[in-house]
């Protein structure tokens, strides 16, 4: 079996194409609707890339690893979004970066976007192994490679009640899964993160209750869902380090705390996996964590969360929908099952 | 020497206008949008913690009395109680009005059922029976008894770092240094250390003598 291991110096495919004539996705963008006004046509394609590129006009420029750049500029844009687009606007991206549950570079919201600047993303590579037979130690850019990007706008629904909804970019998790091969005996997917106490603060508290590596875990069947995706990237550019980066998992339809981040490792296991949630807390955390407005965390109702950015004068309160609103498309998965009992 | 009047009444106004910066600090905060995309969590988390400085500076006038015997922190315990008070009916104007969306009839079910949030009240009751007892006329009226009464203080401190313990998700840290804050309060009212106290005046007074 070969492994591929680049070093950060290798040169790369992208490499190749002198500056010059590559062209930023912005750029090309902002060609493209140049060209679709001027024409007053109104191209579905222009129409798209223009609605695509001007929906983060105040996002700041990501800097990207060179293998990833070719890839946001040729991903498919809005190829999951929200049925009502206006009550499921988007979060603005200075929301979603700076409130955030990582608890790898502390515990308060802030925390991951003050301290998250020393995880060095590049290079990454993941580790594929168990119940495959096509595992190894892979290079990010490798794992990534063979797929498109896709932008899905996802609700994301986070178990403290409070939700956002969020571009994402990403490839589904399914591919990655089925390029390892999997044997008859792959029953689930266990996810592990970075441990890295000199890089991650959150780590090196001696009060911390999770035991690191932080850990998450799928079904089988869930994991090849369509919905679930690796995340690559977010608003148009790449993660930045407090959401994830290099990349992460994003399970729409389960509380935020499934979609484990700066994943290091993917495990093809036959035994159901004990998620870190779970180990510290087996009476208000589960497996499935799948959203579900009629089971209560022990400690708080789930019947209903607050979309963010709120404010003084408007909590923003709105209903929770079962599997946050995917329950067309990921019911079926749970048929026979209590819910109640498996939450 | 005793400290001329005006002293005292300059440092009751400190004190009063120290309680105030939290809530004014936290304030300029929202109003700035500085406090992130949940400002009324912000608001709630932050005026919870404040009610445990408040409660903390409350507790440590009477071992400060007996450390250095000056008037002025005795009279400022009245004030102290009150003002945490103040900031626990805040945070649960808060909890109410931010978390719940004033839907009042959650707030009764959430009251019965969430173990966190009947700790957090018991301990809030047991602040309003402190507050509304701590004029002149209930204290003449009660009598011995008002002292009784207001050693519920100690059960209001246990209540409130258990209802702070059950809110942490994983790391105890932050919770662990209040408590430690708290029992070292605790400690200093065991009688036998209570008594220690007045020699470390002694010893504050005269440091020559100390290293004898």
């Amino acid at each position: 079996m070969l492994i591929k291991i680049a070093k950060p110096g290798d040169l790369r495919e992208s490499d190749v194409t002198p500056e010059s004539v590559y062209l930023s996705r912005r750029r090309f963008m902002g060609g493209l609707a140049g060209l679709g006004l001027s024409a007053g046509a109104g191209l579905a394609l222009s129409g798209r890339a223009l609605a695509a590129a001007s929906d983060y006009q105040d996002v700041p420029a990501g800097n990207p690893p060179g293998w990833l750049e070719p890839k946001l500029a040729n991903a498919e844009w809005e190829s999951v979004v929200p049925a009502d687009r206006q009550l499921d606007k988007l979060t603005p991206f200075d929301d979603a970066t700076h409130y955030n549950n990582f608890y790898e570079f502390g515990t308060g919201k802030g925390d991951p976007a003050r301290n998250a600047d020393a995880l060095k993303t590049q290079p990454w590579s993941v580790v594929i192994d168990g119940e495959v037979n096509n595992g190894g130690r892979f290079d990010l850019e490798d794992l990534a490679k063979p797929s498109r990007l896709q932008e899905r706008i996802y609700r994301l629904r986070c178990v403290e009640a409070w939700s956002m909804v969020i571009p994402w970019l990403g490839i589904p998790l399914g591919d990655v899964i089925k390029r390892a091969e999997p044997t008859s005996k792959a029953k689930y997917v266990k996810f592990e993160t970075l441990v890295a106490p000199e890089q991650m603060p959150g780590q090196d508290s001696s009060f911390a209750l999770i035991d690191w590596p932080y850990t998450e875990g799928l079904r089988m069947d869930e994991a090849m869902h369509p919905l679930a995706i690796l995340g690559l990237g977010m608003y148009g550019r790449e993660l930045p380090n407090q959401n994830g980066a290099p990349f992460r998992l994003v399970v729409p339809w389960k509380y935020g705390f499934k979609s484990i981040k700066s994943i290091v490792r993917i495990s093809l296991v036959e035994e159901q996996p004990v998620n870190s949630w779970q180990a510290i807390a087996p009476d208000e955390y589960g497996f499935y964590a799948n959203v579900n407005p009629e089971v209560d965390h022990p400690r708080w109702s789930q019947a209903t969360e607050r979309r963010l950015p709120n404010s003084l004068f408007n909590p923003n309160i709105i209903d929770t929908r079962m599997f946050n609103g995917y329950a067309e498309e990921v019911a079926s998965l749970y048929q026979g099952m209590d819910l109640r009992k498996n939450f | 020497m005793p400290t001329p009047r005006y002293t005292l009444t300059l440092w009751r106004i400190a004190v009063f206008i120290a309680a105030l910066v939290p809530l004014a600090w936290w304030s300029s905060q929202v109003a700035i949008n500085a406090a992130g995309p949940e400002p009324g969590r912000y608001l709630l988390l932050n005026i919870g913690q404040g009610i445990l400085w408040m409660l903390f500076s409350t507790l440590s006038l009477t071992p400060l009395t007996k450390l250095t015997r000056w008037k002025g922190f005795t009279l400022i315990r009245r004030q102290l109680g009150l003002w945490t008070l103040t900031y626990a009916l805040l945070h649960l104007f808060c909890y109410a009005v931010f978390i719940l969306g004033l839907d009042l009839s959650r707030l009764g079910s959430e009251i019965v059922r969430r173990p966190y949030i009947i700790v957090g009240m018991l301990a809030l009751v047991g602040l309003i029976a402190m507050g509304v007892t701590s004029n002149k006329w209930s204290m003449r009226k009660l009598g011995k008894r008002w002292k009784t009464l207001h050693k519920i203080v100690y059960l209001v401190l246990g209540l409130g770092l258990l209802h702070f313990l059950w809110v942490v998700r994983a790391d105890l840290e932050q919770w662990s240094l209040y408590a430690a804050v708290g029992a070292l309060l605790m400690i200093l009212r065991i009688p036998p250390i209570a008594r220690q106290l007045p020699k470390f005046r002694q010893l504050i007074k005269r440091p020559g003598r100390a290293s004898v």
